[in-house]
């Protein structure tokens, strides 16, 4: 980007880098449209990482007694996979969607913090690589995602890996939830009151208030274990008056609100969706808000629910069955609302559509399950079987996967400017559909009937329809990969040569719409007032005396800017910086030395990353003269941001 | 400062509202520690407990890290007032005051170490250590802050007009104390009481 007087004629290591393609824009970008689209091809490696552990699970319970892997193994395997499951897939590819499309949807040209964005970006890479990088220093961690003490502190269990790999994910996360919240709450275009906001920010801003209150809940889970396993403390030592429990209470009273982080962007993203191929505004869109909210609260409360067969006690065994029941009314008038917004709309069967209404479907019997959970004795029968499993994906595969792939076949066209094939897309949706509903289905009596998870031999004495739900779920596995590689193969042929879309290809309703497609690289040429929810609709719709929809004409739109009309001229975006990437190479050392410990590497990596935040904060920035990481709105009414 | 006010939606400047943000998710962070210490005052695995503080001293060094507040709130008068003089005496101030309680906690751990307490005699001396040294290490990253901020002062990086730095280490720097608080009075002062009755 263009420089101001005080970055050009600076030639030290502060002056910051200028590519603007290859290589070296990417790692050095600041641009949150460029750091979505990273985030999003390094998810699509982790999910093939995911999905090998997954098929070694699947092909050794294939059939009874089967020894195609060691226990051993076999643990690593769905440890490994559930971690990346959740935190190298599922959140990221949420983060994805919240980098691409916050400041796009809120009428931003950025988010408020762009080198800090960079720097989760960086984290979540080397976090994910870190914990891979186990597999090659002695074994993977296999004391499952859930990491139960005292099985966590034992050393075999490589438990070490995970308590500092997810540390790394979760400072990610966090770094990435403060931005988030604050540019949502603080760079909405003018007009955009919170009841104006599409229902993909809510989400966002719910998802990431989430973030921000459990992250530091496990992250204390993690210091403890840390300290535990390496630096010998008592934490969960049962043999000194140490207490499990307290572990199961820390990382669920983190580990449920994880489960509605997974699966409120998605919601999000279904909002936006639905209406649009409905050719109807969301129904009910407040409750649908509050709805979200409200999940976000109570799924504070219900963590119990994850030990009812530990000895918490009957009082608390009640108080918590009845909150977790309590929690399926918000998710159930959203369910309402998105069925009422289908409900007589003039409906388009898009793959996006079709993934959306996978989407609702398959969570509605995901949460269904769920319900069953939460009664006490039913617990007890289903506690770690196969019901659990079955229930879970139901959620996070059925619920979240399942909406952010809408998403992906949604936004496609924005990020790329062409369309990817329908034809294609159809085959993806079908096929994913059969082969999940194969694959967990069948879960659900295999579980009821006793088949316990986490057991690395099918016994054969559950019998042969226990061996024949197994052998399903596994065949359902084969035509899931078959499913992900015409996917893989539509993303790759319409990346290369899909059909040009124009900028808004669905007609649509929100903001994003509006910019090119692919946006320019400060999004709007003029910062949008905002006068209606669905905005971009207003634009192009009036409604006649019956309530049809009549199209405005063209140009009439312009009304609506607020008349600065720049063309681009003034605008100056954060340039490009190494710090974000220099400073996130410290935690390598650091993170192997806490393993250890090796104290000279912890010390190497503190020392570091100090430098790192140093070189960042005298890092001049592209405009004024304050070394201030905000970005800086051109618009002449605001450009008094940088001088205070 | 004034200038950028109305410029945001909510009228904050992003890195104040950024700081107000980040504090939240550390009040839960304390506050889970601070939880598990109160679950682990009796699992002291025969070794020593609570009976082992010195409850005047940590006062005291409690006393110099409160004051140290009140110098961090001149500091960022000063900065308003564009006196960079005294802004800097004062954040060297505020710096010298987190160091003595540093250097009081040191002293402390010592002395419990010595009298047989240590990260891995018990859970509540793994609650005591790993409580306490989070909060010390806050205030340690609160003084690399400060001597930051004082030495890019100097140099002319920070502005007179700038004050808005001073303030959001402030901000830290008083959650910090208050955090303190919290946790001299649960682990320190109030199993104290509890065990004189
Ligand atoms: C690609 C298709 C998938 C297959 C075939 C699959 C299969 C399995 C199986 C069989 C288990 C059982 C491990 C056990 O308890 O013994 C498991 C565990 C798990 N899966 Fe998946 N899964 C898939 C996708 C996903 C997705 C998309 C998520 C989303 C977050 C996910 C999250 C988990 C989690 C959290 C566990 C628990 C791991 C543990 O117990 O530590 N899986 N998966
Ligand atoms: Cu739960």
């Amino acid at each position: 980007m263009s420089h101001s007087t005080t970055t050009t004629g600076r030639r030290s290591v502060f002056s910051r880098p200028t590519a603007e393609t290859g290589f070296s824009s990417w790692i050095t970008t600041t641009d949150h449209k460029k750091i979505g689209i990273m985030y999003f091809f390094t998810v699509l490696v982790f999910f093939f990482l995911g999905g090998v552990e997954s098929g070694v699970i699947r092909a050794q319970l294939a059939q009874a007694e089967q020894s195609l892997v060691t226990p051993e193994i076999y643990n690593q395997a769905f440890t490994m996979h559930g971690i990346t499951m959740v935190f190298l897939v599922v959140m990221p590819l949420s983060a994805a969607f919240f980098n691409y499309l916050i400041p796009l949807q809120i009428g931003a040209r950025d988010v408020a913090f762009p080198r800090l964005n960079a720097f989760s970006y960086w984290m979540y890479l080397f976090g994910g690589i870190f914990l891979y990088s186990s597999f090659l220093l002695g074994g993977a961690p296999n004391g499952s995602w859930v990491g139960y003490a005292p099985l966590s502190i034992d050393s075999v269990s490589n438990m070490a890996f995970y308590a500092v790999g997810i540390q790394l994910l979760g400072v990610s996360s966090l770094a990435a939830a403060v931005n988030f919240i604050v540019t949502i709450l603080n760079m909405r275009a003018p007009g955009m009151t919170f009841m104006r906001m599409p229902m993909f920010i809510w989400m966002s801003l719910v998802t990431n208030f989430l973030l921000l209150f459990a992250l530091p809940i496990i992250a204390v889970a993690l210091f403890m274990l840390q300290f535990d396993t390496v630096f010998g403390a008592q934490f969960f030592n049962p043999a000194t008056g140490g207490d499990p429990i307290l572990w199961q209470h820390l990382f669920w009273l983190f580990g449920h609100p994880e489960v509605y982080i997974m699966i409120l962007p998605a919601m999000g993203i279904v909002s936006e969706i639905l209406p649009v191929f409905s050719r109807k505004p969301l129904f009910g869109y407040a409750a649908v808000a509050f709805a979200g909210a409200a999940i976000g609260f109570i799924g504070f409360g219900v963590w119990a629910h994850h030990m009812f067969t530990s000895s918490i006690g009957p009082v608390a065994r009640s108080a918590f069955a009845l909150s977790t029941m309590f929690i399926a009314v918000p998710t159930g008038i959203k369910i309402f609302n998105w069925v009422f917004t289908m409900w007589g709309g003039k409906l388009r069967f898009t793959t996006p559509m079709l993934f959306s209404i996978g989407f609702v479907s398959m969570f509605t019997i995901g949460g269904l399950s769920g319900v069953t959970h939460s009664i006490v004795p039913h617990n007890a029968q289903q506690h770690d079987t196969y019901y659990v499993v079955a229930h879970f994906h139901y959620v996070l595969f059925g619920g979240a996967l399942f909406g952010l792939i809408a998403g992906i076949y949604y936004w496609f066209p924005k990020v790329t400017g062409r369309l990817m094939s329908e034809r294609l897309g159809k085959a993806h949706f079908w096929t994913w559909l059969l082969g999940f509903n194969l694959t967990f289905g069948p879960m659900h009596m295999s579980g009821l009937l006793g088949q316990p998870r986490r057991t690395a031999v099918l016994p054969g004495e559950l019998g042969g329809t226990v061996e024949l739900y197994n052998l399903l779920s596994s065949l359902g596995l084969l035509v899931l990969v078959v499913s992900a590689l015409i996917f893989l193969y539509n993303l790759v042929v319409s990346i290369k040569s899909g059909v040009a879309s124009g900028p808004d290809p669905w007609d649509a309703r929100t903001l994003e719409w509006l910019s090119a497609s692919p946006p320019k690289h400060y999004n709007f040429d003029v910062i949008p007032t905002i006068s209606h929810r669905d905005e971009f609709w207003h634009r192009k719709y009036a409604e006649d005396e019956a309530g049809r929809p009549v199209a405005v004409p063209a140009g009439a739109s312009e009304e609506h800017g607020d008349g600065h009309d720049d063309r681009g001229e003034h605008i100056h975006m954060p340039d490009p910086s190494y710090w974000p990437l220099v400073m996130c190479l410290g935690f390598f050392p650091l993170a192997y030395g806490l393993i250890g410990p090796i104290w000279p590497a912890i010390i190497v990596g503190v020392v570091w990353i100090i430098i790192g935040y140093f070189g960042w904060i005298i890092e001049p920035v592209a405009e004024g003269d304050d070394d201030d990481p905000v970005v800086e709105d051109p618009d002449a009414h605001r450009s008094g941001v940088a001088a205070h | 400062m004034a200038a950028g006010v109305h410029e945001t939606t909510l009228g904050l400047d992003h890195r104040k509202l950024a700081m107000w943000v980040f504090l939240g998710s550390e009040f839960l962070f304390f506050g889970a520690f601070v939880s598990a210490y109160v679950l682990y005052l009796d699992a002291t695995a025969g070794g020593p407990g609570i009976e082992i503080f010195d409850i005047p001293f940590t006062s005291i060094s409690s006393f110099v890290l409160l004051m140290s507040s009140l110098t961090m709130v001149l500091a960022h008068n000063a900065h308003v007032r564009r006196d960079m003089r005294r802004m800097r005496m004062w954040i060297l101030a505020t710096a010298g005051q987190g160091a003595v309680f540093l250097g009081g906690q040191v002293f402390e751990f010592t002395v419990f170490y010595r009298e047989g307490l240590n990260l891995t005699q018990s859970p509540f001396a793994s609650g005591f250590f790993v409580l306490t040294g989070f909060h010390g290490l806050h205030v340690f990253v609160g003084i690399l802050l400060l001597l930051s901020l004082y030495s890019l002062s100097l140099t002319g990086k920070v502005k007179p007009n700038q004050d808005l730095k001073t303030e959001m280490i402030g901000l830290y720097w008083h959650f910090v104390d208050i955090i303190w608080v919290v946790i001299f009075t649960v682990v320190y002062l109030i199993p104290e009481l509890a065990m004189v009755d």
